[in-house]
């Protein structure tokens, strides 16, 4: 695309979309270090490399490996129990906290802002505290174990369930700013228009406010799915893929294979597999959901 | 191709560490080809830092050539190293902790071959885990790490009892202390934390089928697994798991402060089987506890089995390697400093049990003379001192049988399981 046909056809300026051009830097960028990395792991995936000698091309070896390798689908299994366990449960507190604190309360703002805290804090910090809160014998399950059981993080249902506990702690309030956002955009006529038809407030809920929602409710899904598949300081701080390796995901049994068994090849594969799987799901929810037509929900307003 | 996705990879996830890492030492870092003989050498964040800091200065008012020390955090410095070997920022010398982690270093010629001389200045045994194929490539430089039960005084002295000296006695003391609510033996589970539990497995199979059994693994023959002596450990451990001996809470505890050394000071567990930094560990957190409380006895023996009660396992020590990129003469000039009077004593001071040939005159000037005797002596009496299996096996094979050790001890594999899937690690 030469710089010339930009300039012909930048003729009448308002109607005409920007030439590529525009698009340059960016891509450039995103070639430079998104693409050509993604290459580099797709060749490596083919090869054995241990990072210290050059790495040997070795075929699809790496590949049946991870075909037959059932930790490989017992981690895929538990990254999608995460993401499922994530959304489900950061999703509707999500939407009922940010409607809520749509509101202009003044109480609203000061317990908006308690909220909103955990968002502050960096993973590490989150999951370190978490650690000592749960520990077996010093922590709260010592103290209170009728909630909690004896050893929470010692079995695989009791660190899975941590994990999205702490995770939905960590990143509810996030999803909570964003309805709110939108909560607050939702134009006043329509409930005002709702109560004059006598709808209550929980009817102006499923009615309005929800529909209303929809393209927002989108976007945080695709961060929930995208957070989740990548999904890894949290468990490499909480569990460490345990007990056992029974809550190790994709992301971590990935680290796990380059960094501390030095499989750089294998790694790369399981790379590569995370890769399909997060674009795979990406394209799923644009398409499933409608979000690439982008219609308004306030048409006919 | 190789070369450049090979760059690729460095530059997408390591460059950063890196030029961290090596901006630090300045100028006189990586000069190999300097006339002067430059020798950057890292060391692992520690205690001993001084010592080996006192012994750098000294080392270079000689103008023997420079030595410039770069200290590195402990978590992360396998990362790093491995990343640096791999590049043209290759240290001239650095710490490590001998036996399979060096293999790949000498596979891919990454290290230089040491003089033996050097060697006839420390204890054998210690000296084993520096050699690769026979060759010496690393020179030990810290103290010996051997493996013992730790208790707590107190709550022996409360139940009556006395610490073990046989299994069948170790087997009662569960019982007693399972009586009382304490737990018989700290014991940290966690992910992170799995090689506590490969302590039990090591002393275990050591005292069933000797020595020999591991040593044969560590030599190639991977198919020894199957020796009846490590299904036997195995399937103690699985006793020992059922009947309580490490409470029921172990899967999620980590070692250290607020892990298995909280509990053994805190009297919730009567016993740790741990390498002799827990005096350390407890000093720094219980002072009065590691000073009056904590009493330390060797591994007991099992009845009928074919090895020595007084073998010992453990990490012999760490060590000091010389790269390819290192000036020769100023890193061999360099070494002779790990056996000075000087450093041996540095170190003793700092708690630690040197494996030179003259430390044991210099012990007198521990901070706690009795359990630096102890331990020499431990190590000094010991017919095998055998390397910790995953430091022994370096981290490929070493990371994967860890897995399989926890998910022992969690009971997610039978001991006939275990052993199965170990030998599958390397096929």
């Amino acid at each position: 695309m030469s710089t010339h046909r930009v300039r012909d056809r930048a003729a009448p300026p308002a109607l005409e979309r920007p030439g590529v051009v525009w698009a340059l830097p960016g891509l450039l960028f995103f070639l430079v270090f998104a693409v050509a990395p993604m290459a580099g792991v797709l060749y490596l995936s083919f090869t054995h490399w241990d990072g210290l000698s050059s790495p040997q091309f070795t075929g699809a070896e790496n590949w049946s490996r991870f075909f037959g390798d059932s930790q490989v689908w017992q981690s895929t299994l538990v990254t999608g129990v995460l993401l499922v366990g994530n959304i489900v449960v950061q999703a509707p507190v999500s939407i009922l906290l940010g409607v809520w604190s749509a509101g202009h309360q003044r109480n609203r703002a000061v317990l908006s802002a308690v909220f909103f805290l955990p968002l502050l804090l960096s993973t590490a910090a989150t999951a370190i505290m978490w650690r000592q809160l749960l520990d077996p014998n010093f922590g709260l399950p010592s103290k209170v174990a009728w909630l909690f059981g004896t050893n929470p993080l010692g079995t695989q249902k009791g660190g899975i369930a941590c994990l999205v506990l702490v995770t939905s702690w960590q990143f509810v309030p996030f999803h909570s700013l964003l309805y709110q956002g939108a909560a607050r955009a939702i134009p006043h006529t329509l409930y005002q228009a709702a109560a004059i038809d006598g709808a209550g407030r929980v009817r102006q809920f499923f009615h309005i406010t929800l529909p209303q929602l929809r393209n927002t409710t989108i976007t945080s899904t695709i961060f929930m799915v995208v957070g989740g598949l990548t999904a890894f300081d949290i468990v490499l701080l909480l569990t460490n893929g345990g007990p056992g390796t029974d809550t190790s995901i994709l992301p971590f049994s990935m680290y796990q294979t380059a960094f501390r068994t030095y499989d750089y090849g294998y790694a790369s594969a399981i790379a590569s597999f995370l890769l399909l799987l997060a674009t795979a799901a990406s394209v799923l929810l644009t398409k499933l959901s409608g979000f690439d037509k982008m219609t308004s929900t306030l048409e006919g307003l | 191709m190789n070369k450049v996705s090979r760059r690729w990879f460095l530059t997408a996830t390591a460059a950063t560490t890196l030029s961290v890492t090596v901006a630090g030492c300045g100028n006189s870092g990586s000069s190999s080809t300097s006339p002067t003989g430059n020798v950057d050498f890292w060391m692992l964040q520690d205690p001993t830092n001084t010592v080996s800091q006192a012994e750098v200065d000294s080392f270079n008012k000689g103008g023997k050539g420079r030595v410039t020390m770069t200290v590195i955090a402990t978590d992360g410095y396998k990362d790093k190293l491995r990343t640096a070997m791999g590049s043209a920022k290759m240290p001239g010398m650095f710490f490590n902790w001998g036996g399979g982690s060096l293999d790949d270093y000498v596979k891919a010629g990454k290290l230089v071959e040491l003089d033996g001389m050097l060697g006839t200045h420390f204890l054998p045994s210690a000296l084993e885990a520096g050699k690769v194929d026979d060759k010496l490539v690393g020179i030990p430089c810290r103290g010996t790490q051997p493996v013992f039960l730790f208790y707590n005084k107190k709550v022996f002295t409360d139940a009556g009892v006395q610490p073990p000296k046989t299994y069948a006695d170790l087997q009662n003391l569960v019982k007693v202390f399972k009586g009382k609510d304490i737990t018989p033996f700290a014991l940290a589970g966690s992910a992170s934390s799995s090689w506590t539990e490969l302590m039990w497995l090591e002393y275990l199979v050591d005292r069933i089928g000797g020595p020999g059994v591991f040593w044969r693994i560590q030599d190639g023959d991977w198919s020894k697994w199957s020796d009846p002596a490590v299904l036997r450990a195995a399937g103690m451990i699985k006793d020992l798991v059922d009947s309580g001996a490490f409470g029921k809470n172990f899967g999620s505890v980590n070692y250290g402060s607020g892990g298995t050394s909280t509990l053994l000071n805190k009297g919730k567990a009567a016993m740790v089987l741990m390498g002799s930094w827990e005096y350390a560990t407890q000093q720094g957190e219980a002072p009065d506890f590691a000073k009056n409380g904590l009493g330390y006895v060797p591994f007991p023996s099992v009845e009928g089995g074919k090895g020595d009660a007084k073998n010992v396992v453990g990490n012999p020590t760490n060590y000091i390697s010389v790269t390819t990129s290192a000036a020769e003469d100023t890193a061999a000039e360099f070494l002779k400093t790990t056996y000075s009077d000087a450093y041996v004593q540095g170190l003793i001071e700092k708690g630690e049990v040197p494996v030179t040939t003259n430390a044991g005159q210099l012990l007198a000037k521990a901070p706690d003379p009795a359990y630096a005797k102890f331990q020499y002596d431990l190590v000094q009496n010991a017919p095998t001192f055998t390397q910790s299996w995953d430091q022994a096996l370096g981290l490929t094979l070493g990371t994967p049988l860890l897995t399989e050790i926890q998910k022992l001890f969690n009971g997610q594999s039978s001991p006939q399981q275990f052993v199965s899937a170990v030998l599958a690690i390397k096929k």
